[in-house]
């Protein structure tokens, strides 16, 4: 039941992301390019999602645990930091770059259009690449 | 160039919403992509099982909706070089910053987070400034 739960959100997901046209990398970089021809429709795939999950955080904190007997696992409220601003920084060269953020990239495999597995192999590559340098940082001292 | 089509963007997005809420209600997790890759990647399987789960329903979900529909576009304006260089920004930085569209921008903009606020913010900032650049400086049309 919780595997199930877990799937079957993936596929919602899923769904959504290619029903509202996210897996198309133009129609993201279209919303992105504010001064050429733009298309907001980025926009309301943001804000329907944002209505439905504020109704869902509203219910969820009005509950001792999730409906499946775990616990949330929110994150404790915290100030924005360096590291947070870089890492998005970043991450938004490479979302406009390529017009792929890692929801659409993975949900795009469907698709199997080669630059899709292109983008989302490499997408791995820089996952890991994060965890080396955070072993190597941690071995040398420092704090990830 | 793509058309405005604000009533697919609006259905697909209830349809996100609905899949975060789903996640966050029976199971207690943020449905963050690029949270749930790393750990998924990093951690032992076993109670972390949930996330390989997620992450396979993602292309399920897409592929359903082709077969519905008769097939999805996909038009990618980068060269090769650029969507690995893309890729990697991607994967290393939502890793740094902790999240990415899902967890940042729609989890944690419900949750009314400081830091997914900011997050947000900065990497919609810098994804479009990097079209601007790209396709406005540099002339680069798709």
């Amino acid at each position: 039941m919780k595997l199930l739960s877990a799937l079957l959100s993936g596929i919602l997901f899923g769904a959504g992301l290619a029903v509202s046209q996210m897996t198309n990398p133009a129609k993201v970089q279209a919303f992105l390019d504010v001064a050429g021809a733009w298309d907001p429709s980025l926009a309301c795939v943001m804000g329907a999602a944002l209505v439905v999950s504020s109704i869902a955080v509203w219910i969820a904190r009005r509950r001792p645990q999730a409906l499946l007997g775990e616990p949330f696992q929110i994150p404790a409220p915290a100030a924005p930091d360096l590291r947070l601003i870089a890492g998005a920084g970043l991450f938004g060269v490479g979302w406009g770059l390529g017009g792929f953020c890692p929801g659409p990239a993975l949900a795009g495999l469907a698709t199997g259009v080669p630059a899709v597995w292109v983008f989302s192999a490499s997408m791995l590559a820089g996952v890991l690449s994060y965890r080396g340098v955070l072993r190597v940082a941690s071995k040398r001292g420092f704090r990830g | 160039m793509t058309e405005f089509t604000p009533v697919s963007a609006t259905v697909g997005g209830f349809m996100i919403g609905t899949a975060a809420g789903l996640l966050l209600l029976l199971r207690g997790r943020i449905a963050g992509i690029s949270g749930i890759l790393g750990r998924a990647l990093t951690q032992p399987l076993g109670e972390g099982g949930w996330r390989l789960a997620f992450l396979v329903g993602l292309p399920l979900g897409a592929a359903a909706v082709s077969r519905v529909a008769g097939g999805l576009a996909v038009e990618v304006a980068a060269s090769t070089p650029v969507l690995v260089a893309a890729g990697l920004l991607v994967g290393f930085g939502t890793q740094l910053g902790s999240g990415c569209t899902s967890g940042h921008g729609v989890c944690g903009i419900a949750r009314g987070s400081k830091r997914s606020i900011t997050a947000t913010l900065v990497f919609m900032g810098s994804a479009a400034a990097t079209v601007f650049v790209v396709r406005h400086l540099l002339g680069v049309r798709p």
